[in-house]
């Protein structure tokens, strides 16, 4: 079946005439169907077939197509979409439409790309399993009875599934990463600052970033040569270089990759996995050794502060007043308003603007918030530090299988617990890989590489060492 | 403008957008620090200031805040009031405006509150001062002062309404700080820290604890009223924004901004008396009005400078009230200096140059065409007049007995100065000869 080619292949395919878009995205439309009990979307495209259909008369007229011409991508609910509701999978946000397309999203259409869905998410994106939807849970294509990572569940499994051929995440604390390796796909957080969030709804914005999700490493590659770069609505990618596709980065001859002892999985079937891919890297001339990064043992820690401050911060704007849903203002005050409106939001966001609410607080906030921030100082000098010598550093993207649902849904820190290996590359603001390298139980898991800040290009080329390839 | 007709995306805070730093405002804010006299930080870090209020799009506030030394754009200031009082800054943070409240009642007895974000997201700066003042006046003053100077500075117009807006603190005898909280003139100003301070001494001689508390200021009732929200309990959480890097403010950028200042008001003032012996009130007057400086500068020789500034604080000012009035009028640099140079060589008297002053400014015009109308001016115009009546005594009786019947006489002047004559003037002397 066509749309399990990877979208370098498909795009090459459809410019040539050898297929058109219109069968792809029936294809992928089809595939959508049959399988939707996995809940990855939350709105399919209901254009999709007639723009796939312009596309191809455009091809057969002669006219130049964008680089992603036919392409069904399929976005995660929390970027803006003009033309769909983005609903951060929250009934806060239930059937919101925005007026204007994120920057990402601007830059695929121009491509020609086709937005195939919007995926399902934790709410707001906080999450790991895809669990805390409103809309009820995405399942794991790989086994049904365990969760796809998440936040952002809905892309793993969509492109796990071929019902898109590169999906838009976003990665706060390994959003991205998380569901890439738990869905046996290539997720990719780039460099703070290297892809514009404007039109990504904000849960964490000071660490997190859009980050693209394929079925292979150059499919990353040719989304990111199109969406990342500066953008005038996005002051923090004002130094941010896009990546090109000819050009050759990563050119060191027997790089140097640290293996990051905090980040080792207790689980020995994982371990063995780490090992493998640690044995391929030495047999392509790499120097592997093991580095130690102390403050890792308080990222976790770090991380929840630190976005629970900001969580309360971003998410206060839901206010219901200025769009929302229909509720009736008369009778109340203004703040018994919002409290009442703001009662929407679910079990998981409303722990966390508590928590948010508190941590930062005077007469708290050194014990928490200012310490935190301490926290990610220091990891930050000492993973820069580790760069001076180390090309890159390597670990398992998560330490665990793919969870049952439900087994963690009530254990609030355990959960928390599992984005060990991720937070540091948000912290950081380093880019980060997760690539599919191996299966256990029939559950496939991720090897995560990182690389200094600015350094994203030269990561996903020297990535494909990993293999390029789905498992 | 509408209500909410000027917004954006951005400005309604609209899930996924971000805040755009403006440059124009950093640039602008730098300058006003430097005017008045702060040192400017060699980084700016905005913050958010977080609370729920209608009037706040994101229920947070971009702002500056000072956790990590000094980041807002200006610190440790002084400007001087006109009695010479030198009012210390504290801090000048650069800032983001709310959208603005209205409430109306409705005849159900129910309180609406309606809420316009066109102004949301303009750029605003807070001047905090140290507690300097020693009575409303001077806290007037000290607006005045600052008023020119952001004028001068053209970085606002400050005599919007609104545009500047204040709050006030006061104590008396070391006690508690009360806060009147978003005061809209310079005139309330004054009225409102007047009132709050004998209210407070009220207090005091009654040995009556003075609660620490804001207070709004009630325009209509001409009262300070406590206000029911306990706005200094509030804990705003501030942390730094991180949608706004951290801008650099080089000693370049900072040179560049300080060559393309204009020269401060204060200066300017120095300067006036020095250089062309102007007296202290008038150079006050003259400062106070950025248009009738530059009318000065660009007219000015100087053996005409002393008569062009008289000319302006007295005549001009006089004829033309308001700023608005004067930055529309029609004359222009050369007409000053034109009938400064007339005044001089005794051409004409001040009352003559007051009177082509203000036909210029009504209606513009070439200044010969009116001195050539104005050699029928108001000495000459007497003299023909009082020809005129002489030599029609009966037109003269009619027209004292049956005013209507002035139009006669009007008609032969007018003929004699060949339409020269201005007939208001014409008609204001025939009045004035009628009655002897």
């Amino acid at each position: 079946m066509i749309p399990a080619q990877t979208a370098t292949e498909l795009a090459r395919m459809i410019s040539s005439g050898e297929t058109t878009a219109e069968y792809v995205i029936g294809q992928t439309l089809k595939q959508i169907e049959d399988t939707s009990h996995l809940h990855a979307f939350l709105h399919t495209n209901s254009n999709a077939i007639q723009q796939a259909k312009e596309i191809d008369h455009r091809i057969q007229r002669g006219e130049r197509v964008g680089r992603l011409a036919g392409i069904p991508i399929s976005i995660k609910d929390n970027i803006c979409t003009k033309q769909y509701p983005t609903t951060c999978a929250s009934y806060m946000l239930d059937g919101y439409m925005p007026p204007y397309d994120a920057t990402v999203i601007r830059r695929i259409l121009d491509e020609d790309a086709i937005i195939i869905g919007k995926t399902n998410m934790d709410e707001f994106a906080m999450g790991l399993s895809t669990e805390f939807s409103a809309y009820g849970p995405t399942l794991n294509p790989h086994n049904t009875e365990v969760v796809p990572g998440g936040s952002s569940g809905g892309s793993a499994v969509s492109v796990a599934t071929h019902t898109s051929a590169i999906s838009l995440g976003s990665d706060t604390g390994g959003s991205v990463r998380n569901p890439a390796s738990f869905c046996g796909v290539v997720g990719f957080k780039p460099t703070y600052g290297m892809i514009s969030r404007y039109g990504l709804i904000s849960y964490a914005n000071s660490i997190e970033q859009i980050g693209p999700m394929a079925r292979s490493i150059s499919d990353i590659q040719l989304c990111m040569s199109i969406v990342s770069g500066p953008d005038a609505n996005d002051n923090t990618t004002a130094n941010s270089t896009p990546v090109s596709l000819s050009e050759q980065y990563h050119t060191t001859e027997n790089p140097k990759v640290g293996i990051i002892r905090q980040m080792a999985s207790k689980d020995t079937r994982i371990q063995n996995i780490l090992n493998k891919a640690i044995e391929e890297l030495s047999s392509h001339g790499c120097q592997c050794d093991e580095v130690s990064l102390e403050m890792v043992d308080y990222s976790v820690a770090a991380y929840y502060t630190i976005t629970s401050t900001e969580v309360a911060s971003n998410l206060a704007r839901y206010d219901n007043i200025r769009y929302g849903y229909d509720m009736d203002y008369t009778e109340y005050e203004y703040h018994q308003y919002v409290t009442k409106a703001r009662a929407r939001f679910g079990a998981e966001v409303k722990r966390r603007i508590i928590a948010g609410g508190f941590v930062p607080s005077a007469g708290y906030a050194g014990r928490y918030f200012l310490k935190a921030l301490k926290v990610k100082s220091r990891l930050t000098r000492e993973v820069n530090k580790v760069f001076e010598e180390y090309d890159y550093l390597i670990s398992v993207t998560v330490p665990i299988l793919p969870f049952r649902i439900g087994e963690k849904i009530d254990d609030p820190v355990s959960m928390f617990l599992v984005d060990i290996n991720t937070v540091t590359a948000n912290l950081t603001g380093k880019p980060a890989i997760s690539v599919p390298y191996g299966v256990v139980d029939g559950l496939p898991v991720g090897i995560q590489i990182m690389a200094n800040s600015m350094e994203d290009a030269k990561l996903l080329q020297f990535s494909h060492i990993l293999g390029d390839d789905t498992q | 403008m509408a209500p909410n007709a000027n917004t954006c995306p951005i400005c309604l805070g609209l899930p996924g957008t971000l805040p755009l730093l403006n440059l124009e405002a950093v640039r602008h804010g730098v300058a006003l620090a430097m005017s008045l006299n702060c040192t400017t930080p060699e980084s700016l870090a905005f913050f958010r200031k977080n609370y729920f209020y209608p009037d706040l799009p994101k229920n947070y506030q971009i702002t500056q805040f000072d956790a990590y030394g000094h980041t807002s754009i200006g610190g440790n200031g002084t400007i001087n009031t006109d009695d010479g009082t030198e009012i210390r800054i504290r801090r000048i943070q650069l800032e983001e405006d709310p959208g603005r409240l209205t409430y109306e009642g409705g005849s159900d007895g129910r309180q609406t509150t309606l809420v316009d974000y066109n102004r949301a997201g303009v750029p605003l700066v807070e001047i905090v001062t140290e507690p300097d003042f020693d009575s409303p006046r001077q806290a007037r003053s000290f607006m005045n002062m600052l008023a020119d100077t952001i004028k001068n500075l053209d970085i606002a117009d400050p005599y919007l309404d609104g545009a500047m807006r204040a709050d006030g603190n006061v104590s008396v005898h070391g006690g508690n700080k009360v806060e009147i909280k978003n005061i809209n003139s310079f005139h309330d100003l004054e009225k409102a820290l007047h009132y709050e301070l004998t209210r407070q001494n009220s207090l005091y001689e009654n040995n009556i604890t003075i609660q620490q508390e804001t207070r709004h200021w009630d325009e209509r009732r001409r009262i300070t009223i406590s206000s029911r929200t306990k706005e200094a309990e509030l804990d705003y959480r501030y942390f730094l924004e991180a949608d706004i890097p951290w801008v650099d403010l080089d000693d370049d950028t900072i040179k560049e901004i300080s060559a393309n200042m204009p020269e401060s008001t204060t200066a300017r003032r120095e300067r006036y008396i020095k250089q062309y012996n102007i007296k202290p009130q008038v150079a006050n007057v003259l400062i106070s009005d950025t248009h009738c400086c530059r009318l000065f500068e660009e007219a000015l020789t100087p053996e005409t400078a002393l008569i062009i500034a008289n000319i302006l604080t007295t005549d001009f000012m006089g004829v033309m009230d308001t700023r608005e009035k004067r930055a529309a009028s029609q004359i222009t640099a050369e007409h000053l200096s034109k009938i400064a140079t007339l005044i001089k060589s005794n051409e004409i008297t001040r009352a003559v140059a007051k009177n082509i002053l203000y036909k210029i400014a009504k209606k513009g015009g070439d200044i010969d065409d009116i001195l050539d109308a104005s050699s029928y001016d108001t000495s000459k115009l007497y003299d023909i007049i009082s020809d005129i009546l002489q030599k029609e005594p009966q037109a003269a009786h009619e027209a004292r007995i049956n005013p209507p019947a002035i139009n006669y006489l009007v008609g032969i002047i007018m003929r004699e100065t060949r339409g020269a004559a201005d007939p208001q003037e014409v008609l204001r002397i025939l009045g004035e000869l009628l009655k002897e």
